[in-house]
């Protein structure tokens, strides 16, 4: 048995633009992923960070197959899912799921709770029909609802509510692997808090792997055992969570920590910021060399000669050819 | 006196599933040039106050049941349609969420800056026009000359926010009420944005009254802060006692919700339940059946907001009576 759950390698997805008459003429690719490599222990909580844009949500879609890979491999507990067929795909999603940001839109309005969870069951032949109501219960008990939630629909329920029930669709298959992407960003604190414990449980209970893409820091910090700071479409940054959030390497990581409001009126009054100036480039046409040179402090010319690989620095790793100079 | 004198403020929602009180009698002042933060979850009718000020709650369904709220002498509330016209926009200004949608994406941005200019100054065209590149400059939009006549799509998120600012800014106004300027933005946008507010009041010598649902975001940025909940203020205090030392149980488990508070991977405080729904009200404290300190007496009688220290008052009984 493989170590680790989930191994991705070079992944790229890139999405053609097209213009004129009948979008015949392909005039450039946005590179939303562009040579990503990341492993996923079992266990483990990958968190994912990065601004809008960057191509975190595109690299889970494209984990779980949902959007097609450019190049490059993922592969899940030992199969290859980048050459896979469609049944192989639709196989795999027992092991792999996802659970979306807007619980209003990722639940379907027409279909009562039960519905929702026992379908999974159903397509995937794990249950017998006559033992689903009792299956259905115990997956709402897990994520603390009440049972006399299946005959329910959605529009009932609080946001909170309803991203218990996708978690427990989610799980209603027993999957080891969960892409959760931004799941508590439509979320109120005090709702935040009930699902960030939610998950942090279920890992422990279950041994669910978990990759988490945020774009709060503070909440990807809490619950990630390692970190992954992305920048147009690459990985900057890797590393122990605390760590990279607690002495940041890469300019950008920097940067990122520094713009978080913290909840300390002393500490907010006498910190340096960093303010990086400008808005990240468009992913259609990245900047020569590493794509935070334009926006980077530290940046020289060679920073637009090459992109810098990721490599090892002090226990992470780090892509910034300056990086033990700063 | 103060600039703005809220007093007793309520907006109720009058629909056919009943009557819903957003805002349920709420009491500030806001000093010239000061940053006033209003917090809350959703639902807790920190919007809807904003909205009741600058007379934008659509009536019906709402309706101002009760209250004033005076800004320099004149009640908001109460006055004439010509006399609202000639404080808002001018002297009150407001800035949303989401800039995409309160821009209007079929007028040129020069359009929409010189608007307000036109309406309340005696002022030419090129005049205004003159004005409304200086302020796209100064919230730091790079080659204004050249953007200023495009229209909203042509601008990113961060970007179409300053020039939500500067249209809201350009005639100096004394108030500006910032709903939400920055949840739909990135954290380093939102850097940029709140580093503007900052420098723009400091330069007008205007004063902020700023909603938000983040606590954070209050902390760096405001002078004093009031936490509302369920239509009313439980907790109002100078920004560094409402960190350091918060009374209301509501203040202090929204605190401890905040992953950026607690240890790392212990379980987050958590605040059991929902917030009550709004066309429901309960008879005592709002907060009681979430509240960990509760006890039977606070389901009954009426919560009243009281001082606590100097220029610190919350809504909490047994807060009031030592108890907690």
């Amino acid at each position: 048995m493989p170590d680790n759950i989930l191994e991705l390698r070079d992944v790229k997805t890139h999405f053609t633009v097209r213009s004129g008459l009948l979008r015949r003429r392909e005039v450039g690719a946005v590179k939303a992923v562009d040579g990503v490599t990341l492993s996923l222990a079992r266990g483990e909580v990958l968190g994912l960070v990065g601004e809008s844009g960057c191509g975190k949500s595109t690299l889970a879609r494209t984990i779980l197959s949902l959007i097609p890979i450019s190049a490059g491999t993922v592969v899940l507990n030992g199969r290859n899912l980048s050459q896979a067929s469609s049944e192989e795909i639709a196989a795999s999603r027992r092991d792999l799921q996802m659970v979306f940001q807007d619980p209003y839109a990722s639940l379907n309005p027409r279909m009562s709770v039960f519905a929702a969870l026992s379908e999974p069951l159903r397509v995937h032949g794990l249950c017998p029909p006559n033992e689903t109501p009792e299956r259905v219960a115990r997956l709402l008990e897990t994520v603390g609802l009440p049972t006399n939630a299946m005959r329910k629909y959605p529009h009932e329920f609080s946001g909170g509510q309803r991203q218990r029930i996708a978690i427990a669709r989610a799980l209603a298959v027993g999957p080891k692997v969960i892409v959760a992407d931004e799941p508590v960003s439509a979320l109120d604190v005090s709702i935040q808090a009930q699902i960030l414990n939610l998950l942090s449980q279920l890992r422990r209970d279950m041994g669910l792997s978990l990759i988490f893409i945020a774009h709060d820091l503070s909440v990807v910090k809490h619950v990630s055992d390692r970190i992954a700071v992305m920048y147009l479409g690459r990985i900057v940054e890797l590393g122990a969570a605390a760590e990279v959030i607690d002495t940041p390497a890469h300019p950008y990581t920097r940067a990122l920590v520094s713009a978080i409001p913290r909840p300390d009126p002393d500490s907010e009054r006498t910190r340096q910021r960093i303010v990086l100036a400008g808005d990240p480039p468009s992913p259609m046409n990245p900047p020569a060399g590493c794509a935070f040179h334009p926006r980077c402090a530290f940046a020289v010319p060679q920073c637009q000669a090459a992109v810098p690989a990721l490599e090892p620095f002090r226990g992470r790793e780090v892509a910034c050819i300056r990086v033990s100079e700063i | 006196m103060a600039l703005l004198e809220v007093n007793d403020l309520k907006t109720y929602f009058h629909t056919r599933s009943g009557v819903t009180r957003a805002v349920d009698g709420v009491s500030f002042s806001v000093e010239r040039g000061e940053t006033l933060g209003i917090v809350g979850e959703s639902g807790s009718g920190k919007s809807v106050t904003g909205y009741s000020i600058m007379g934008l709650v659509p009536q019906p369904p709402g309706r101002i049941e009760s209250g004033s709220a005076v800004f320099d002498g004149v009640d908001l509330l109460r006055c004439s349609p010509a006399q609202v016209r000639a404080i808002r926009g001018k002297r009150v200004s407001m800035i949303f969420q989401d800039p995409m949608t309160s821009l209007n994406p079929y007028l040129r941005v020069s359009t929409q800056l010189i608007e307000p200019l036109l309406i309340h100054e005696k002022i030419s065209r090129m005049e205004a026009l003159a004005r409304a590149l200086e302020m796209l400059e100064a919230v730091g939009i790079h080659d204004a000359a050249g953007r200023i006549h495009g229209y909203p799509h042509e601008f990113s998120g961060g970007m179409r926010q300053r020039v939500m600012i500067a249209t809201a800014l350009i005639t100096r106004p004394a108030l500006l009420i910032a709903d939400e300027p920055t949840t739909a933005l990135d954290v380093t946008v939102q850097a940029q944005i709140l580093e503007l507010i900052r420098t723009m009041q400091r330069e007008l010598g205007m004063a902020v009254l700023f909603i938000t649902h983040d606590l954070a975001v209050v902390a760096g940025l405001c002078t004093r802060v009031q936490v509302m909940y369920a239509g009313r203020i439980v907790e109002s205090a100078d920004t560094r006692t409402l960190f350091y030392a918060p009374k209301h149980p509501y203040t202090r488990a929204l605190q401890a919700s905040i992953p950026a508070t607690q240890a790392k991977g212990a379980d987050l405080r958590t605040i059991p339940g929902m917030p009550p729904d709004p066309s429901r009200p309960l008879a005592g404290c709002a907060f009681a059946p979430r509240c960990e300190s509760a006890i039977a007496s606070c389901s009954a009688g009426t919560v009243e907001l009281a001082p606590i220290g100097p220029g610190h008052l919350q809504a909490c009984a047994r807060v009031q009576r030592g108890e907690i």
